[in-house]
């Protein structure tokens, strides 16, 4: 986009970017050339002479240009810096939101973001840690579905920043991430920016990323945003990174009437091969106990509506892996909580976007030489639809163990079912509905008992101090359920029991988990997801585990002051639990005692009040409850706070699982 | 029927049967021959095996057999459900969490000491060496303390 005012040529200005200003302190007279251009090249400087005093960035380089230039002056300002350009870029794609914490890396796009751009798509979200940012737009896309860009050094700040980063891709989860960096050696003015810059900024990422850019114009930036976007939003969807450099955040936009924000497009995902797609159908169709399993199937809510069209059609039984809310838990076909006895009885598997197709016919067994039994009959055909067999990257071993499949189709699941749903009812006759109708009524059964099951198994320690799991969820469930709920947390730490006992059945009452299972994703990824969800006025809701929150706690305080609404719920087992069995399990292995397995593994003393901690960052934060019967109370007292517009922690002392 | 155009989803050992057919006999022939030699082979132990330290007095045959009925303390065995970790997977009071709910009420000692000392699933092993008779007695205890819950049906959270 060409700007109107262009108060210094870039050209001119990257030649003088440190000399300049004591060459012309130098020059008793402004020549008709330099009032015309008034950063003529250096001269060449004798290595004898003293250096000239070179100003810092702040004073010679956000420099301006005056009408009547006072050559004398060491400072002069810059009107239009690049950083103004990035900002149109990244407000044509449009995000709602920028999570950072500050750097001075990028304080010139900073700046322009928070005055240029007016703060307004991208408002910027001010986080305590670079890992809380990521894990915030990690959330925050699960429930609006659409990504946002986070700010971080592209040294100090990507190091803190990886591990959400990773998460994010194991997640399937397009985040924007733009790496600020002192490319050029000669305009580092300082110590620290010396130790904040990198050849290559990138490569601490690139192995969990889906592409990345170093631009070095302004026009390449911009067109590099609209790739950065389009390849993140493309299926399977991924982190990008884009490297800024401070120089062509703050030198002056050049004088260039080509320059211009190019329009994002954005693929359509791509879809299963017709030939595929109606063989799929012949199998399903003919199945006498066809399965469907999904993991990441439902992109958007439009995928969950034909998650049950498909399910329904078929009368098939569905399991979902949960890593986003897929199909509906009461729904009579839901036999997820079966999910063994379902795909054991199996005579076609559907497998959607699954992230482990080998797990889920397969089972481990064994500790310290596992080994596999097959889970699935002999005969099975297996059918996979999978955007990840599209894009694989070599280094972490997220991709799992490998599984032949009898029809596999590299393809985006959510956009091939309404092809798939159309010729499975081309191919469904009179004889097999009347079939299926028995095969659904045998399921809706099913799922009825294992639900009475799961009551039944919730019942159990109702009354236990420290609070079990299942109470806590049922309590939960009792306070939120006439709410336009939301839950934002991963319900594996609490043995799945929301998922067991609540009635899910909207896109948003359900996110998934953290893709990695990088601990402390949960408490940033929980206030992104109830920042997306504020706007539609939803209650949300998380379920925090203590170890997590620890990782990086001041996201509580960006809850706070960005006004953020969302209850947050403890569960404070006061362990790293996993930890304590796996320590556990090797001491039964090794016959060395099993009594000291807490050590490394407990957060027990002293004891953290993670209610004064809420506190501490200006949020409700309740005592700590190891009563049952106190909860319910402090439940509705913490959700009062919540529908003024806040956030709020109850903090529950809690059985490990 | 399988399409013979996509990768079938079978074993290695399947795919190898498929393409030599007499190998899946000569496979079962071979299992055959080498689990009656582990039997035999477990027999002749039986039989002729003796103690290896000559210090060790031979008893009797019956007194090796025969297990003693151990008496379980209630307090012993809760304090030993907290210390040795049970409660990770089972809960506090062992009402099943990750792993499976074991009290009230629970299963036969016999049964429940057979699986501890030889899991199949994803409990590891606990040894006599880590976990006694009599600290498996007395957790034994503990669990047939443990007082009844109450009923879903008698929790109306619970009673959709």
């Amino acid at each position: 986009m060409a700007r109107k005012k262009i108060s210094v040529d870039r050209r001119s200005f990257l030649k003088n970017a440190t000399v300049g200003a004591a060459a012309l302190v130098a020059t008793p007279v402004a020549t008709a050339e330099a009032v015309a251009n008034p950063h003529p090249a250096a001269a060449p400087r004798n290595a004898s002479a003293p250096l000239p005093p070179v100003p810092r960035r702040g004073e010679a380089q956000l420099a301006t240009v005056p009408a009547t230039p006072d050559l004398t002056a060491n400072i002069i300002t810059v009107d239009h810096p690049g950083s103004d350009f990035m900002v149109d870029a990244f407000k044509a794609v449009g995000f709602e939101y920028l999570c950072s914490n500050p750097g001075n890396s990028f304080r010139s796009l900073h700046e322009s973001f928070i005055n240029y751009g007016g703060n307004k798509n991208p408002e910027f979200i001010t986080c305590c840690h670079e890992e809380s940012a990521v894990g915030m737009a990690h959330g925050y896309f699960k429930i609006e579905g659409k990504p946002l860009m986070v700010c971080v050094h592209g040294t100090v700040g990507v190091q803190h920043a990886s591990m959400a980063i990773y998460d994010a891709f194991c997640d399937r989860v397009p985040i924007v991430v733009v790496l600020g960096n002192f490319g050029d050696a000669q305009t580092r003015a300082s110590f620290v920016n010396w130790t904040h810059s990198a050849q290559d900024p990138a490569a601490l990422i690139r192995d969990f990323v889906k592409w990345d850019d170093q631009p070095v114009t302004l026009q390449g930036f911009a067109e590099s945003v609209m790739r950065a976007y389009k390849t993140a939003m493309t299926p399977p969807y991924m982190p990008v990174a884009l490297v800024c450099d401070t120089d062509l955040q703050e030198f002056p936009i050049p004088n260039d009437p080509t320059l211009r924000v190019p329009p994002v497009t954005v693929d359509r995902p791509p879809q299963g091969d017709s030939g595929s797609v109606q063989q799929a159908a012949q199998w399903l169709v003919a199945a006498e106990n066809p399965v469907i399993v999904a993991d990441r199937a439902a992109r958007t809510p439009g995928g969950l509506a034909l998650m049950i069209e498909l399910a329904e059609t078929l009368q098939a039984a569905v399991v979902d892996r949960n890593g986003r809310m897929n199909f509906p838990t009461r729904h009579p076909l839901n036999q997820s909580e079966r999910g063994g006895a379902v795909v054991g009885d199996a005579d076609v598997i559907l497998g959607l976007e699954l992230t482990d197709f080998y797990g889920i016919v397969n089972a481990y067994y064994g500790d310290i030489y596992p080994r596999t039994r097959s889970l699935a009959k002999s005969g099975v055909k297996l059918i996979s639809i999978n955007s990840n067999d599209l894009y694989l990257k070599s280094n972490y071993q997220d991709f799992q163990r490998y599984q032949s499949v009898d029809l596999a189709m590299a393809a985006d699941a959510e956009a091939t079912l309404p092809s798939l749903i159309e010729a499975a009812r081309k191919l469904i006759t009179a004889d097999r509905k009347r079939a299926y109708q028995d095969r659904g009524s045998k399921l809706a059964a099913a799922h009825q008992r294992t639900l009475a099951e799961n009551r039944d198994l919730a019942a159990n320690g109702w009354d236990a101090s420290p609070i079990s799991t299942a109470r806590l969820s049922a309590e939960l469930w009792n306070q939120i359920r006439n709410e336009d709920w939301s839950l934002v947390s991963n319900c594996q730490f609490v043995n799945r029991w929301p998922l067991r006992l609540w009635d899910f059945d909207k896109y948003y009452h359900y996110i998934g988990g953290e893709g990695g299972y990088g601990v402390g994703y949960g408490a940033p990824a929980s206030v992104g997801a109830a920042l997306a969800n504020r706007k539609y006025g939803r209650f949300t809701v998380s379920i925090q585990n203590d170890g997590d929150l620890m990782f990086a706690p001041g996201v509580l305080w960006t809850a706070a002051h960005s006004k953020i609404p969302l209850l947050i719920v403890m569960h404070n087992n006061r362990a790293y639990h996993q930890e304590v069995m796996e320590v556990q399990r090797m001491a039964d292995v090794h016959e060395r005692g099993i009594t000291r397995a807490w050590i490394g593994t407990t957060l027990i003393d002293p004891p953290i009040d993670y209610g004064k901690l809420a506190q501490s960052m200006g949020m409700h934060g309740s005592a700590p409850i190891s009563d049952p019967k106190d909860l319910a109370p402090a439940l509705r007292e913490a959700m009062a706070v919540v529908k003024s517009g806040e956030p709020a922690l109850v903090n529950v002392l809690t059985q490990p699982r | 029927m399988r399409n013979s155009t996509v990768p079938p989803s079978i074993g290695f050992l399947e795919r190898a049967a498929l393409r030599h057919p007499m190998r899946a006999h000569i496979l079962a022939l071979l299992a055959l021959i080498l689990i009656a030699a582990i039997v035999a082979i477990a027999f002749a132990v039986l039989i002729f095996a003796r103690p290896s330290s000559a210090a060790e007095p031979e008893k009797p045959a019956i007194a090796r057999q025969a297990k003693p009925v151990l008496a379980g303390s209630i307090e012993k065995g809760k304090k030993l459900f907290t210390s040795y970790g049970c409660y990770e997977c089972h809960g506090r009071a062992a009402q099943g969490g990750i792993g499976p709910r074991l009290g009230p009420d629970p299963l036969p000692l016999a049964f429940i000491e057979k699986y501890v000392r030889h899991p199949s699933g994803q409990m590891p092993p606990y040894t006599a060496k880590t976990v006694s008779d009599q600290d498996l007695t007395d957790i034994y205890a503990f669990l047939k303390s443990l007082p009844e819950s109450p009923k879903a049906k008698d929790i109306p959270i619970l009673d959709e």
